[in-house]
């Protein structure tokens, strides 16, 4: 036997391609044609279902054309409605950022370049589906018609705020859109969605559920427990992952993407995992029909990884000029979504440049005149209710220590 | 000397081990290229390369369990949780594994990890950015608690509870890391280059860990607080125009009994001050050792003021932080009985 010497072990970290003052890199993403993956039927064996958890479901083709198995083949009514609830939700969220510029909320969070996800996937699924969401899916209610002035004044805490101020802006509850209660912890909603899911089938329910995470909180434990108790159970669900490329200042590899794709994670599992061109109108809301077809007909839960780029700051309280590349969202390799369905409208004649520059007038007006009531009604500073209100609904009734504690406040 | 704010203090004491000591890693959320989102470890990355300071996964659980692992190995980690209210995925790892190693392997296990942590609020956080939970940690057998109240005491603490060989919870009050908020929003914020607790040293010292700090004497009454809360503390001493002795405690556990006990045999009364919840809080805990070892002194109920048993409500910062106008009437209701 010779003697060699042992290899030295070393600890790998790693890093993004490029970081600010350096040119955008994504040259390590591949993109593969629209309409190359068939679409199988809903009760296809895992085992069968590899490549759509490594190849990329992709509809919109460089000439826009909508081609492939996955066209969901949608009326230029539908498209339209996606296209508007999309530029609705660019719309509000640039109002509702610079209200916060302005002092009338303390916080905000934009979802540019990820409406595509939200909107597709609201439209897809039924209106009694139930959404577990995370901070960033505003366009589910956006789609779901759910009034922007209700969202506003729970942004600016005022005397309208359905959560009565206990919530930072944006944490919003809509149980009238079936939209749960969104919590600022990472990725709890998840194993919850599928507890609904499980709920719904034990009482032979038709409706199902759906949950959102991104790239960076499947690295939290919930994320797992829910993909474990979603196969064991067969859960009517779909677990998404929309991988936005960044969770703050962490790249999407620090969430263990360098070394495989999130929608790969479905596999060990047991369950199919599909990877969406996020920014792909027509690939997501394909995606999610056959997602939910297949919770529908108890064929079991999906995991969607929708593969997307955060083109703004994580929230307010970020700068990512710290950690990426100024202007990196621009050289995002699958464009933007409202964009990409605009071109698509107007290669199938449906729609024009004119529409569409009348289009973002009427929804600029729109969200004008929804600001304008809801901060009728009161912005940052103006409180939501009495203080002693927030003492309510810690319990059900009230604890006679927390009388006490209310009737000293008020003493005060 | 130096002029440091509380984060520039953290990120010199983790400059300075790091420098001292090959096996003093520092990792967490967002703390690596970016240096943190306070950026507590500004510069580290770039100092001593990114093996020795690095992002992790948003894992809370992962990242304290994989500190244990390393602490076994025999390096010191100092793990950070982003806010203090994301480190409950990490509990079983803290309160099951890291508190534990020690006693049930007999000594032949141990990790000697750090974990830091912004807490408190007043930041307009909301429920999920605002909690004060070192009272869950004290109770836990195995960890001791720190939280300091200003840039002098966080770096010689944080020193400390790097050097130390068993784990430490070391928590930042989020709210003085630009100054001494003492409770009265409505003013400007002194900073803290002009406040004497600003002068840092640039070179090592550490602060024992389990010495508390008269940071005021008195002889009416004795205040326990520790973190933001010191501040309110001397501000509503002075408003109330009460004598009171305030005890910054800034090590929680083990706590420095003699301190307390010295000084509230002489003054007779006593004010607990926290802003965590009231009900089982560590306000409970410092009021039963105060009646075991005061009692034939105390001339008056020990009085407790803390943030009420609510979830921290994002509109109504103001009506629950324990400030000093509820300070102040509690003073006056101390020293009338």
């Amino acid at each position: 036997m010779s003697e060699t010497t042992p290899a030295r072990l070393r600890l790998h970290i790693p890093e993004p391609k490029s970081r600010p003052g350096e040119t955008p890199d994504f040259s390590d993403i591949r993109v593969p044609d629209a309409g190359i993956l068939n679409r199988p039927p809903v009760d296809t064996p895992d085992e069968h279902m590899q490549d759509f958890a490594f190849g990329l479901i992709r509809v919109l083709d460089e000439n826009h054309r909508a081609v492939g198995d996955w066209n969901p083949r949608l009326s230029a009514d539908t498209l339209r409605a996606g296209l508007r609830y999309m530029l609705l939700t660019r719309v509000f969220d640039d109002a509702m950022q610079r209200c916060q510029r302005q002092g009338k909320t303390s916080f905000y969070m934009k979802c540019t370049g990820e409406e595509a996800v939200a909107v597709a996937q609201a439209m897809a699924h039924d209106n009694d589906d139930m959404f577990f969401p995370s901070y960033r899916q505003q366009g589910l209610l956006v789609a779901r018609d759910w009034p922007l002035v209700d969202l506003m004044c729970q942004i600016f805490n005022n005397p309208r705020d359905r959560t009565r101020g206990r919530q930072l802006p944006v944490l919003y509850s809509a149980r009238d859109a079936n939209f749960f209660s969104i919590s600022g912890n990472l990725g709890t909603q998840y194993p919850q969605a599928v507890g609904w899911a499980m709920a719904s089938a034990y009482k032979h329910d038709s409706r199902i559920a759906a949950a959102w995470v991104g790239d960076g909180t499947t690295a939290e434990a919930d994320f797992h427990h829910a993909l474990t108790f979603a196969t064991v159970y067969q859960a009517p669900v779909i677990l998404n992952v929309v991988n936005n490329q960044w969770a703050i200042s962490s790249y999407q590899g620090i969430a263990g993407g360098e070394q495989s794709t999130f929608a790969s994670r479905a596999l060990g599992y047991g369950l199919p995992g599909l990877r969406v061109d996020g920014n792909d109108f027509l690939a997501v809301y394909a995606a999610t029909l056959w997602a939910a077809e297949r919770a529908r007909t108890n064929a079991g839960p999906t995991l969607i990884e929708h593969f997307t780029y955060r083109a703004a700051a994580h929230s307010t309280s970020d700068d990512p000029s710290g950690y990426r590349p100024a202007d990196e969202e621009k050289s995002w390799p699958l464009g933007d979504p409202i964009e990409r369905l605009k071109n698509h409208l107007i290669a199938i004649g449906e729609w024009s440049e004119e529409q569409h520059e009348a289009l973002g007038v009427e929804l600029r007006a729109k969200v004008k005149a929804d600001l304008k009531e809801a901060e009728s009604f009161g912005t940052l500073g103006t409180l939501p209710d009495e203080p002693r209100s927030m003492f309510d609904d810690v319990f059900k009734d009230l604890p006679w220590h927390l009388v006490e504690q209310r009737d000293e406040m008020e003493k005060l | 000397m130096a002029r440091m704010n509380m984060i520039q203090a953290i990120n010199s004491a983790l400059d300075i081990t790091m420098g001292r000591d090959p096996n003093v890693l520092v990792f967490g959320e967002d703390v690596g290229y970016f240096g943190g989102v306070f950026r507590c470890t500004a510069g580290l990355q770039k100092k001593y390369g990114k093996t020795r300071c690095f992002d992790t996964p948003i894992s809370e659980g992962g990242l304290l369990g994989a500190a244990v692992g390393m602490g076994v190995y025999g390096l010191r980690p100092v793990a950070e949780i982003q806010f203090a209210d994301y480190i409950y995925p990490a509990f079983d790892q803290l309160v099951s594994e890291l508190a534990r190693l020690r006693h049930r392997s007999a000594g032949e296990f141990t990790a000697p990890v750090t974990v830091r942590s912004p807490c408190g609020g007043g930041i307009f956080g909301g429920q999920t950015h605002s909690q004060s939970p070192e009272g869950v940690f004290t109770h836990v057998c195995g960890l001791k608690t720190v939280m300091p109240s200003n840039p002098f005491d966080a770096k010689g603490l944080l020193i400390a509870a790097i050097e130390d060989d068993d784990p430490v919870v070391f928590f930042e009050p989020k709210r003085i890391y630009n100054g001494p908020f003492d409770g009265h929003h409505d003013k400007p914020l002194q900073p803290w280059a002009t406040h004497p607790m600003g002068e840092v040293p640039d070179d090592y010292y550490s602060i024992p860990l389990g010495k508390a700090n008269v940071v005021r004497e008195g002889k009416d009454c004795t205040i326990l607080a520790y973190g933001t809360m010191v501040h309110v503390a001397l501000a509503g001493t002075e408003e109330a125009h009460v004598d009171a002795e305030v005890i910054d405690l800034r090590t929680l556990l083990p706590l420095d009994i003699d301190t307390i006990v010295q000084s509230v045999q002489k003054t007779g009364r006593c004010l607990i001050l926290h802003e965590a919840t009231k009900t089982s809080g560590f306000g409970a805990e410092l009021m039963s050792l105060v009646q075991e070892h005061c009692f034939w002194h105390l001339e008056a109920p020990i009085v407790r003021v803390t943030g009420w048993d609510t979830p921290y409500p994002h509109a109504f910062e103001w009506h629950y932080f324990p400030g000093p106008k509820r300070l102040v009437k509690a003073l006056q209701t101390l020293m009338e009985n």
